[in-house]
C-alpha cells in the first residue's frame, strides 16, 4: 500500500466524522498551544530579567563584605567580619589598574522633604563613577562632583519622581531639601528610566558616599562596584581585588562576584522554570492524547464491517493496524498545526499588549510540542489499531 | 481447484463441541459453477468462510489449487485473498463514504497497484457490471442490485481464480437479484470458478451442481437441472424458509 493513498483513505475517514474529527483535533489544539503560550512567557521571563541585568554591562564587578563560598545566592548573607571602608575602596583605585571605573556604593532610607512635601525614599550614597557604572544619564543640572570619594558634601542629585513630587512644576536645580537632619543642595535630577535590577532608579535620591556614611552612622559600605575597561579583563579582576583586601584585611573576608554570574544562573533558573511551564503543558497534551485514543476505539468498533471487508480483500494485519494508526496520527499532526498557529497569534497578541515583555516561544519547546503530539497520536492510536488489526474476519463481517 | 477433505469446524458451545461443519469432503473443479443449499445453521456459510480462508478447517484438509491453506500463516491467507478470491456479500459491503469507483479500487489499494492502472481496471470492472456512468455515486444513492454489481466489479478487479458468493440476491428484488446473477454467470461462462451460498432454490438451481447442507454435513449432491424439476422432494421443507 502506497503512502500517499493510506493517507487518503484515512483522512475520508476522518472527513466523514467532521465534528467529531474536529473536537479531538482542538483537544491536542489546546495542548499544543498551551506549550507554546507558558514556554513563550518564561522564556519571556527570561529574556527580561537578563536584559535588565545586561543593560548594566557585562563586565561588571561586584565586592560585597562577608565571605560567600557560592556566587549566585543571596550575597551578603553570614556574618560580617571586617567592614568593607571607603579607604578599602581607595585602595583598589591604586592597586588595579585595568578598571575604567570603580564607585562604593551605601544604601539607605530617610524622609527627604521640601517644606510640607515630604517622600520616603532609598538614599543611595555612591561617587561620579556611579554614572558610568549604572548608564545613568542626566534630565538637568549636574551628578554627584567627581574628585576624592572620601569627601563628602552637603549636595544632592534627585530621582525624576522624587523631583516631581517635591518640585511639581518647578525647577529643583539650586534648592534645599532636608533629609532627616540634613539640608543638602539639589545638583542635578536623573532621566527617567524606571526599575533596574530591582531598584526603582526614579524613587532614589542620590548623595556623596562620605556624607551618606556620616548621615546613616555606618561604618561598612554595602558594596563597590567595578568596571573593566574590557570584557576580558573581568575573570582577572576578582582574584586581583579579593587579593587586595585579603592582603589589608589579614583575612579573605569578601565576596566578589561578577555580572556575567549573576546573569548566568538567572538565566538558567528561569531555564528550568520555563521547562516546568512546557511539562505543566504537555501534560494537557496527553489528556489530549486519551481524546484520541477513545474517538479511534469508537470508530473501530463502528467500522467493524469495514475491517472485515478490508481482511476478505485482502489486506494484511500490518496494512489494517497502519490505516487506523494513520488516522490517529493525521488528527493528532493537524491538532498539532492548529495547536502552533493558536499559541502563535497568542503570543502575538501578548507582545501587542505589552511590548516590554519580551514574550517568545523558544523553538526547541515549539518543536518539541508539534512532535509531542504527532507521538501522542502514535502512542495513543497504537490500541485502537491493534484491535482493528486483529478482530477475526468473519466475525468482523458479521459486524460482530 | 478447491479440495476439502474430511474438513470439520468445530465450536465450543457451553462447554459442548459443536460441529458447524461434520466430515465434509468436495472438489470444486476450475470453471465450474457450484451452488451450497441448505437452512441457516446447516453450515453453508461456514463452508464459504473455510473456501474464502476466512476461517480455518478445525481438522480435515484445505488445498486450494493444490497448495496446503490449512498450514499458511494468517499474512499468506491474506495474500491468498487478495490474489486468488473474490467475495460478493448479501449485504454487499461497500464503503458509504466512498465512490463506487473507489469501492472497486478498494482492493487494489491495498495490493498497492498504482494509481493510473488502477483507474483504468476500475473503468473496465464496471463496465463490466453495467455501471460505468455510475462510478462517482455513492453506495447511498445506488439501488441494491447496483449496489451488489459494484460489489462483483470490486470482487473481480483483483482478476481472482474462485469468486464465492454469500447470499448474493438476499437482499434483492427477484429482477435485480436475477440481473446480478446474469452477470456472475456470465463471469463464470469466462472462466471464473464461482460456488454461490443461497436457501433459495430458484437461485441454486441455475448451477450446474447443487451441494445440498444440513446440520453441517453435505446431505446429497444434484444437479441445478434435477433441483429446477423435483425441487420439494430435495429441498427439505424448513429450508424453503
Amino acid at each position: 500500500m502506497r503512502p500517499a493513498d493510506l493517507v487518503h483513505f484515512a483522512s475520508t475517514a476522518l472527513v466523514r466524522h467532521r465534528l467529531r474529527s474536529l473536537l479531538s483535533l482542538l483537544g491536542v489544539a489546546i495542548g499544543v498551544a498551551a506549550v507554546v503560550m507558558l514556554t513563550a512567557l518564561g522564556e519571556g521571563a527570561r529574556r527580561y530579567v537578563t536584559g535588565q541585568f545586561a543593560s548594566l554591562g557585562s563586565n561588571l564587578v561586584i565586592l560585597i563584605p562577608g565571605k560567600n563560598e557560592t556566587t549566585g545566592s543571596f550575597p551578603g548573607v553570614g556574618g560580617v567580619p571586617n567592614d568593607l571602608t571607603l579607604e578599602d575602596a581607595r585602595a583598589l583605585e591604586r592597586g588595579m589598574r585595568q578598571l575604567s571605573a570603580l564607585a562604593p556604593v551605601l544604601i539607605g532610607n530617610e524622609t527627604v522633604a521640601h517644606r510640607e512635601r515630604r517622600r520616603q525614599v532609598v538614599v543611595l550614597g555612591s561617587t561620579h563613577e556611579l554614572l558610568r557604572i549604572r548608564g545613568l544619564s542626566m534630565a538637568s543640572g549636574r551628578f554627584l562632583p567627581p574628585g576624592d570619594i572620601a569627601r563628602g558634601g552637603q549636595v544632592i542629585v534627585l530621582g525624576a519622581k522624587v523631583e516631581d513630587e517635591l518640585f511639581p512644576n518647578q525647577n529643583a536645580i539650586g534648592r534645599v531639601v532636608r533629609i532627616g537632619d540634613w539640608r543638602m543642595r539639589v545638583i542635578g535630577v536623573l532621566e527617567a528610566r524606571g526599575t533596574q535590577v530591582g531598584l526603582n532608579m526614579d524613587d532614589l535620591v542620590l548623595v556623596p558616599v562620605a556624607t551618606g556614611m556620616r548621615m546613616f552612622n555606618r561604618t561598612s559600605l554595602f558594596r563597590i562596584l567595578l568596571k573593566t575597561t574590557t570584557y576580558s579583563d573581568v575573570d582577572g579582576t576578582c582574584p586581583r581585588a579579593v587579593a587586595i583586601l585579603t592582603e589589608r584585611h589579614d583575612e579573605e573576608d569578601v565576596t566578589c562576584i561578577t555580572q556575567e554570574s549573576i546573569v548566568s544562573s538567572l538565566s538558567s533558573i528561569l531555564t528550568v522554570l520555563t521547562l516546568a511551564l512546557g511539562g505543566v503543558a504537555a501534560i494537557s497534551l496527553s489528556v489530549a492524547g486519551i481524546g484520541i485514543m477513545n474517538l479511534m476505539l469508537v470508530s473501530v468498533s463502528e467500522r467493524t464491517a469495514e475491517v472485515g471487508l478490508l481482511k476478505a480483500v485482502g489486506a494484511g494485519n500490518p496494512q489494517i493496524l497502519a490505516v487506523f494508526l494513520v488516522e490517529a496520527i493525521l488528527l493528532a499532526t493537524g491538532g498539532g498545526l492548529l495547536g502552533l498557529l493558536f499559541g502563535w497569534a497568542a503570543v502575538r497578541a501578548l507582545v501587542m499588549t505589552f511590548p516590554a515583555f519580551p514574550a517568545s516561544a523558544p523553538l526547541w519547546a515549539t518543536a518539541a510540542a508539534f512532535g509531542l503530539s504527532v507521538l501522542i497520536g502514535a502512542i495513543f492510536g497504537v490500541l485502537p489499531a491493534r484491535r482493528a488489526a486483529r478482530l477475526d474476519p468473519v466475525a468482523a463481517l458479521a459486524g460482530r | 481447484m478447491i479440495k476439502l477433505e474430511r474438513v470439520y469446524r468445530t465450536y465450543m458451545m457451553g462447554g459442548q463441541p459443536l460441529h458447524a461443519l461434520n466430515d465434509v469432503s468436495e472438489t470444486i473443479e476450475a470453471g465450474d459453477y457450484v451452488a451450497v443449499m441448505g437452512p441457516s445453521g446447516s453450515g453453508k456459510s461456514t463452508l464459504l468462510n473455510i473456501m474464502g480462508c476466512l476461517d480455518r478447517p478445525s481438522s480435515g484438509s484445505y488445498r486450494l489449487e493444490g497448495q496446503d491453506v490449512g498450514a499458511l500463516s494468517d499474512a499468506e491467507l491474506s495474500q491468498i485473498r487478495r490474489h486468488k478470491l473474490g467475495f460478493v456479500f448479501q449485504t454487499f459491503h461497500l464503503v458509504p463514504r466512498l465512490s463506487a469507483a473507489e469501492n472497486v479500487a478498494f482492493p487494489m489499494v491495498f495490493a498497492g497497484v498504482p494509481r493510473a492502472e488502477r483507474l483504468e481496471r476500475v473503468g473496465v470492472a464496471l463496465e463490466a457490471v453495467g455501471l460505468r456512468q455510475r462510478a462517482e455515486h455513492r453506495p447511498s444513492e445506488l439501488s441494491g442490485g447496483e449496489c451488489q454489481r459494484v460489489a462483483i466489479a470490486r470482487a473481480t478487479v483483483m482478476r481472482p481464480r474462485v469468486l464465492l458468493a454469500d447470499e448474493p440476491t438476499g437482499n434483492l428484488d427477484s429482477v435485480a437479484g436475477r440481473q446480478v446473477m446474469e452477470v456472475i454467470e456470465h463471469m463464470n461462462a469466462e472462466g471464473l470458478t464461482l460456488v454461490v451460498v443461497t436457501h433459495d432454490p430458484a437461485i441454486a438451481s441455475r448451477a450446474e451442481r447443487v451441494v445440498v447442507m444440513a446440520d453441517g454435513r453435505i446431505e446429497r449432491r444434484v444437479t441445478g437441472a434435477d433441483l429446477a424439476n423435483r425441487a420439494p422432494a430435495i429441498v427439505v421443507p424448513e429450508a424453503a424458509r
